[in-house]
């Protein structure tokens, strides 16, 4: 580690200027920058605090949407009667990620700005077709997640919330590693108005994705049995010394159907 | 039994300094002027080292000196030394190539020291560490034991086809005929998964130097401060005993991790002197990782003889045990004398034949981890047994039923040189069938097959043996130390005592137990004896802690010295109470006279002892101190029972441990609380190896599986609540009649995982499972089945 300039920002475009530089990043709950730097895995020049930031936490709902601040805690999510109420699986799923030290320190926004491959609330976006609103835009999840740790933000970009349709249906099911915890495969499904998705976290070499022949078949039948005899190409599946490529696309076809089961 | 001696479940004495974060660790103890030290090590696993250029490490912010292995080499410092020597078949001695402190010439795994920085803060040794230009050859990496002997490359120029030794035991010409002869012939191949022993307090040392006195101190986190002062004083720094003090505060874990002499010792008490400041190094964990020496990793083919009703007629074994890069203290041991020799198990195996070829590999050493050999020879017999009934269509337990030595055959000599004292594995059995109600477990069979689940259930018999002994046997099978144990029982004048003990307590309760035992034995009141260990300056000599030997060698010391109190006692009190000493009884803590009211109390007798004003001083010294070596007549053996019942899902591979019933046979229970923790400690651990942990290298000999990201540690929710008890043998040799219960846990348990999981899946075709029964290995097994 070879320090780091530190910035409280005031507003959020006063953490966009200061995060704009190549070497700059906005820090959000640091659940995963903090480890890195330790580690000597990132070394920037400047961390941009946004916890000092008025209006960039809490929770609304609107109609059919889920509104939630970039700078949201975990356990917020989890324990809201708001979200539980209105999309219980993703209460669920936040109730899920980590241990009880992350969930009171990791953010929403910081989850999905670093896209880990194995992280829950990629899935979670993707799943239920949410929107990452940020200081200059509205980016469809769809749109958002580009490949391990890339993402749609440009340099000085900062998510101020997400937006989440209300679906019908839906259920997150994790198989965890072994070791870590994260997922191994997680599987987020939904039905409602962005559509029927399936989507796939900790399995895909690239990261988050969507799996078109199962949503297809849930298309016609919202049901487990619908997704049967669907196989998952190995050629997609990320591969370690927990679960090879065949594995993890076997553990996708499990998963899935359980995450369907669950959503009812 | 006292409300606090032997047999109850005494609170533990150390737990208020525990949880209230009052413990005194390595790293909480800081020096005047203390510096810091960083290992710069190797990210490879072979390569030749043509250079190292300290010079801009030397140069940095707070750098007090740089050094490598040449600046040791220049000392005379000598290389980490192997306390024990095996030998090949023919006789000739086991190759022991050199183990410099800090690497010369090659350096031969990941985390092979380079060199080491000592500044004036850590962050300073870190960062200079990082200017250090280690101009390295990279050569090609041996990691598998088979290439390893088979042309790989050479760890060591020395060490032709990588082989350290080559050792047997028992007459193959015997056993290869017991196999001519038999009705049925059971072979598995088995790969005991290596494992890192992750103390949750890393390793740190800290050596200070006076140079006025000439005396040296290193506080380091060891299970044995005496072997520690051997090691390094006498083989690598020729520091004498006297000027040599070795302190071992409260030690955070072990698990045999702790035992060895490890090179950061040496390298820092070295420094000390050459930089005339103190030295602290902390292991961050992912160092703990790289050079804490690693458990098990044996590869093994066995073969068991049985006649047709199932009665077993000759074992044969061929293993070959992992060394890593170099021989860590007492490696060449524990495939030999803790494995080969365990291999009767607890049944009447005639004849058995074991060769065992250690290798060299371009790894981190691998030393003993809890249980050290004898879980590899329980899980490879427990394995065997049961896969050769399942062959023979023979029930679990009837198997093991009809090949138990029988509880009357005591002292039983087995074919593989140890003499068992004592036994009644029929007690434990039974015992452990009806605590894991084995009656009822086809309808929890019936029951889980109805929500898609497969049920198995496990069982491991097993034997274990404690307190590695006697010194004489060990000397003569290749042991360099002796394998005995001292106390020193301090009365003062007012009644209180002080213990002193050479073993030495990282987790095991000793300042509780060893308490309870002589509160029980000389009357005083539990809170009036303290227990102190873990300090060469204030402990007359000790072997230390491990092998469970605590209590069976160390605990034993201490009733002799005790018994010497009690009767220096009686020789006091005659003469006070104007009695023949033949005629003073000592119980309770009073001595009487016998047929008479006439009485004193202990600590009426330690007052005379150091104000002797009406004495026996012709015949009898003032004081109330003794001293006892105890060299145990033969190891203790522990054995029991384990049942494990397990639940796997099909679909994804998951194994859930449902049920764990564990009856263990430990001797006499000083304290049940205690046992019973070390049951479950060493259970979570054994269900570990069954189900999570793993070590994994690359063929390039990179460490996979070096950091929790992806080493599985057991967790809370992977173990169910056990099941635990004792049934109660008494050791024939110690007065105590314990035999030690610190690895039983271990040994016992995994055999029993897998055993379970093999049942719950054999309906599907599947007959073998490797370590770990992970999901990934459980799920690939029944595709392979076919199922």
């Amino acid at each position: 580690m070879s320090g780091f300039n530190y910035h409280k920002a005031s507003d959020v475009a006063d953490a966009a200027g200061k995060s704009s530089s190549e070497d700059a990043l906005p820090l959000a709950g640091g659940m995963t920058i903090l480890p890195s730097i330790k580690l000597g895995l990132s070394d920037p020049s400047d961390l941009v605090d946004l916890a000092g930031i008025d209006g960039l936490s809490g929770i609304s709902v609107d109609g059919d949407t889920v509104t939630i601040g970039a700078m949201t805690r975990h356990a917020d999510v989890a324990g809201s009667a708001d979200v539980r109420n209105a999309i219980p699986a993703l209460a669920a799923m936040a109730g899920g990620i980590g241990d009880p030290q992350v969930r009171n320190r990791g953010t929403i926004g910081g989850s999905i700005a670093n896209n880990d491959p194995a992280a829950d609330y990629p899935a979670a976006c993707l799943g239920l077709g949410a929107t990452i609103v940020t200081n200059n835009r509205e980016i469809a999840a769809d749109d958002f997640f580009k490949g391990l740790f890339e993402t749609a933000l440009d340099a000085g970009e900062i998510i101020t919330a997400v937006k989440f349709p209300v679906p019908a249906k839906a259920a997150y099911e994790k198989f965890p590693n072994p070791a870590s915890r994260y997922a191994l495969v997680g599987v987020f499904v939904s039905d409602g108005p962005a559509g029927t998705r399936v989507a796939v976290t900790g399995a895909g070499v690239n990261g988050v994705f969507r799996q078109g022949d199962m949503e297809s078949a849930l298309g016609g039948s919202f049901s487990a049995d619908a997704l049967e005899g669907i196989s998952v190409s190995e050629g997609d599946m990320a591969s370690d010394l927990h679960a090879a490529a065949d594995y993890r696309a076997h553990l996708v076809g499990v998963i899935a159907k359980r995450a369907v089961a669950a959503a009812g | 039994m006292t409300e606090h001696g032997i047999g109850v479940s005494v609170k533990r004495k150390e737990d208020r300094r525990f949880l209230t974060g009052a413990g005194n660790y390595t790293d909480d103890i800081n020096r005047p002027g203390q510096t810091y030290a960083y290992f710069l090590r190797s990210q490879v696993a072979h390569a030749e080292i043509k250079g190292v250029d300290t010079s801009a490490a030397e140069q940095a912010d707070g750098v007090l000196a740089v050094f490598t292995g040449a600046d040791l080499a220049a000392d005379e410092v000598g290389g980490i030394p192997c306390g024990w020597g095996l030998t090949f078949q023919n006789g000739d001695p086991m190759i022991e190539p050199a183990h410099p402190a800090l690497a010369q010439g090659k350096v031969r795994h990941v985390g092979d020291a380079i060199a080491v920085v000592v500044a004036e803060t850590r962050k300073q040794a870190k960062a200079a560490a990082q200017l250090i230009e280690a101009d390295l050859n990279e050569l090609p990496a041996v990691v598998d034991m088979k290439k390893a002997i088979e042309g790989g490359a050479l760890v060591h120029d020395e060490a032709a086809e990588n082989t350290c030794f080559d050792w047997a035991i028992g007459e193959k010409a015997d056993v290869d005929a017991a196999f001519d002869g038999a009705d049925h012939v059971t072979s598995i191949d088995i790969v005991n998964n290596r494992l890192i022993p992750n103390a949750i307090e890393p390793r740190v040392a800290l050596a200070e130097y006076e140079a006025a006195t000439g005396d040296y101190t290193l506080y380091t986190t060891t299970q044995n401060p005496h072997v520690i002062r051997l090691l390094m004083g006498a083989f690598v720094l020729q520091i004498p005993e006297h000027k040599l003090r070795i302190v071992a505060p409260d030690v955070g874990g072990g698990f045999g991790s702790k035992i060895f002499h490890y090179a950061e010792e040496a390298v820092l008490t070295w420094a000390s002197a050459k930089v005339g400041r103190p030295i602290k190094w902390t292991a961050e964990r992912s160092e703990s990782f790289m050079t804490d020496a690693h458990g098990r990793d044996h590869v093994t083919h066995a073969e068991l003889a049985l006649d047709k009703e199932g009665k077993f007629l000759g074992l044969r074994v061929r293993t070959l045990a992992n060394m890593g890069a170099y021989l860590s203290s007492f490696a060449p041991a524990i495939p030999t004398y803790l494995h080969a020799t365990l291999l009767a198990g607890v049944y009447t195996t005639p004849l058995i034949y074991a060769n065992i070829r250690a290798v060299f590999t371009n790894t981190v050493p691998v030393d003993a981890y809890r249980g050290a050999g004898r879980p590899e020879a329980a899980y490879l017999l427990e394995r065997i047994v049961s896969t050769a009934a399942r062959e023979m269509g023979i029930d679990q337990v009837e198997i093991r039923r009809k090949n138990f030595i029988p509880s009357d055959a005591f002292p039983y000599q087995t074919p593989v040189a140890l003499q068992y004292d004592s036994g009644d594995y029929e007690a434990t059995l039974s015992a452990a069938l009806e605590a894991a109600d084995v009656d009822g477990f086809a309808g929890r069979r019936e029951a889980a097959a109805k929500d898609g689940k497969l049920r198995g259930l496990g069982y491991s018999t097993y034997i274990e043996a404690c307190g590695v002994a006697p010194s004489a046997v060990a000397g003569a099978l290749g042991a360099r130390a002796g394998l005995y144990e001292s106390a020193v029982v301090r009365v003062h004048p007012t009644g209180s005592v002080t213990v002193f003990t050479g073993t030495h307590s990282h987790g095991q309760s000793h300042e509780t137990t060893f308490a309870q035992l002589v509160s029980e034995q000389l009357g005083v009141d539990f809170e009036a004896v303290d227990v102190v260990h873990g300090d060469t300056s204030k402990i007359q000599f000790g072997m230390g802690t491990y092998g469970s030997r605590s209590l069976a060698v160390g605990g034993e010391a201490i009733v002799r010295a005790a018994n010497k109190i009690v009767d220096k006692g009686k020789k006091i009190a005659a003469h006070i109470l104007e009695a023949s000493e033949t005629d003073i009884e000592f119980a309770d803590g009073t001595y009487t006279v016998k047929g008479t009211d006439k009485a004193m109390a202990f600590g009426e007798v330690a007052l005379a002892a150091y104000v002797p004003h009406n004495y026996p001083h012709e015949t009898l010294e003032p004081g109330l101190e003794e001293s006892a070596f105890y060299d145990p007549l033969n190891f203790a053996f522990p054995g029991g029972c384990h049942v494990c019942e397990v639940e796997v899902d099909p679909d994804t591979g998951v194994v859930d441990v449902v049920n764990f019933t564990a009856v263990d046979d430990v001797g006499r229970v000083i304290n049940p609380m205690v046992v019973e923790g070390q049951v479950h400690g060493g259970v979570a651990q054994g269900i570990g190896q069954a189900l999570l942990e793993n070590a994994v290298y690359d063929e390039n000999g990179q460490l996979l599986s070096g950091s929790y990201m992806d080493y599985a540690m057991p967790r809370a929710d992977d173990v169910p609540s056990y099941q635990v008890s004792t049934e109660v043998t008494l050791c024939a040799h110690n007065s105590l009649g314990v035999k030690g219960v610190g690895e039983v846990g271990t040994i016992g348990s995994t055999p029993a995982v897998i055993n379970a999981v093999v049942d719950a899946l054999a309906e599907k075709g599947v007959t073998d499972m490797p370590l770990p029964a992970s999901p990934q290995n459980v799920w690939r097994a029944l595709q392979e089945a076919g199922a």
